[in-house]
């Protein structure tokens, strides 16, 4: 275990890893990755590098959970065992489950339910290397593999957080703020909706800085919105240049 | 599912809270009753049992010696985990923890964690070999909606009621010793959940409203007005207006149970 350092920030408030207060990690998104699936999706946000797979609208197994007047939607966060510093068993933790549910619970408000009776679309998502900021990230990479496989939409949903570290409010929080930090706020958004579907917290906060850091939060899911729709894009721009 | 019912139910719901009012004659913002009897489980270190309405929550604390966490060499370790026992509703199967049940558990563990509301350096025994483990066990015993904040009261309650063993250390070996001091605690939090019901606010759901709403937000505050854990639930999503106007809500009814309870 490395030693806390004494300051994340430093004089001229520039982050552990050289990024001011406001700035995103670097973000590289690729759409259609995996050829199985009916929709994919790759992230590499920092140094979080996250696939996704989107089946369906497909008949649900077991079929007893397939609901008469709506798609069911499920989600499985999973993080691979040689994603993290000690090796993770890769049986389901108790924190994986919460995150599938609450991943799941972001993407239901995008997508048209009630017109997919009795059928169910599940939601693969892979965290190959994490550092900090997987959930957020797995969001953004799910809605991409959603909207990749062609299912309607009625905004994409895109994820990103804010924190607190050395008494200052920061976006996009890496491992070691995550850790070393005082607070963390996930928030995943449909922009187009003005609709926050995420909405996590820990760490302490005043009610101000609690309103900076969604705020701070939700500029950045704009900014990652955009290259959401130009990653979505490039892949058809792909097959064109194909076919001429 | 009886799904027919629900919709009637949501109309006549929604009807109400157009006009402010609820099926049980509560303002948007008020509570059910709450009533907590402590120390009722002689067997255990802690215990506390909250009724909030119908809803009825146990929490149990045992308290044993085990090993720190290596990345927290000199502080004791706090766990929650929760149990929707089959007799609490008809919808509660035995069996392994379901995605409902961990959240519950890590909600409730999350407002104690993040408040720092247990002072977890001084249950450290011998650093980096010997702490005491705070097992907080939560009982759902009758669902009548609103589990969270029944279990975070309950797990709150437990936790000031409970007594930590006496030890001397002799030749290396840990001899517990007669009698009790109470837990170290430093905070007490209190979380407040909300449901959304057609775009209003509805402070502590029941049963029929939560059957009837689009999501939830819990959020959970200290003594000094911050917040300290929030968490949001439920397939519908929330405006950055509504989520400025449920932190309002839940820290004015906190310091408002706060008094109540005097916490």
């Amino acid at each position: 275990m490395n030693e806390k350092p004494d300051k994340l920030i430093d004089k001229k408030g520039i982050r552990g890893d050289g990024r001011k207060a406001d700035e995103l990690r670097p973000l590289k998104l690729q759409v259609g990755v995996l050829s199985n699936a009916d929709g994919s999706a790759y992230i590499e946000h920092g140094k979080n590098k996250i696939l996704a797979a989107a089946f369906g609208p497909r008949e649900m197994h077991p079929k007893h959970l397939a609901q008469p007047d709506k798609m069911v939607l499920r989600c499985r966060y999973h993080m691979a065992p040689f994603s993290v510093q000690e090796r993770k068993s890769p049986a389901p933790s108790r924190r994986e489950v919460e995150l599938s549910k609450v991943i799941k619970e972001s993407l239901e408000p995008a997508l048209f339910l009630e017109l997919y009776p009795r059928t169910g679309v599940d939601v693969f998502v892979e965290v190959l290397q994490a550092d900090g900021g997987t959930r957020c990230a797995s969001i953004t990479a799910a809605a991409l593999a959603i909207a990749d496989a062609g299912v309607p939409m009625k905004d994409l949903v895109v994820a990103c957080a804010a924190g607190k570290v050395d008494d200052t409010v920061v976006l996009d929080l890496y491992d070691a703020e995550d850790k070393l930090g005082s607070a963390d706020v996930p928030v995943a958004y449909m922009p187009n909706l003005n609709a926050v579907t995420l909405l996590q917290m820990d760490g302490i906060l005043t009610p101000d800085e609690f309103e900076k850091a969604v705020n701070m939060a939700m500029d950045g899911c704009k900014k990652i919105y955009a290259m959401q729709k130009e990653a979505l894009k490039t892949k058809y721009m792909v097959v064109k240049e194909v076919e001429e | 599912m009886s799904s027919l019912v629900t919709k009637v139910r949501l109309r006549q719901i929604e009807a109400l809270l157009e006009k402010g009012k609820r099926l049980d004659d509560r303002s948007l913002t008020d509570y059910r009753e709450i009533k907590i009897e402590q120390g009722i489980i002689e067997k255990a270190e802690g215990s506390a049992r909250v009724f909030l309405g119908k809803t009825e929550v146990l929490v149990g604390v045992k308290v044993e010696t085990g090993e720190p966490f290596p990345d927290t060499p000199k502080e004791g370790v706090m766990t929650v985990n929760a149990e929707l026992v089959p007799l609490a509703s008809p919808n509660f199967e035995p069996g392994p923890p379901d995605e409902n049940s961990i959240e519950l558990a890590r909600v409730v563990d999350r407002g104690i964690r993040e408040s720092h509301s247990i002072d977890t350096e001084k249950l450290c025994i011998e650093e980096g070999k010997k702490v005491f483990v705070v097992f907080v066990d939560v009982y759902v015993l009758n669902h009548d909606g609103n589990l969270i904040d029944a279990s975070a009261i309950a797990a709150i309650a437990a936790l000031m009621n409970t007594k930590m063993p006496n030890y001397e250390i002799k030749d290396g070996e840990l001899k517990i010793k007669q009698g009790y001091t109470p837990l170290p605690m430093k905070s007490h939090p209190i979380t407040v959940t909300m449901g959304k019901i057609n775009n209003k606010l509805v402070v502590d759901p029941w049963l029929e409203e939560e059957s009837v709403m689009d999501s939830r937000i819990s959020l959970a505050t200290n003594e000094d007005g911050n917040i300290c854990a929030i968490q949001k639930g439920g397939s519908s999503y929330f405006t950055p207006q509504q989520i400025l106007e449920a932190s309002k809500i839940a820290l004015d009814k906190a310091a408002e149970l706060r008094k109540k309870l005097n916490w």
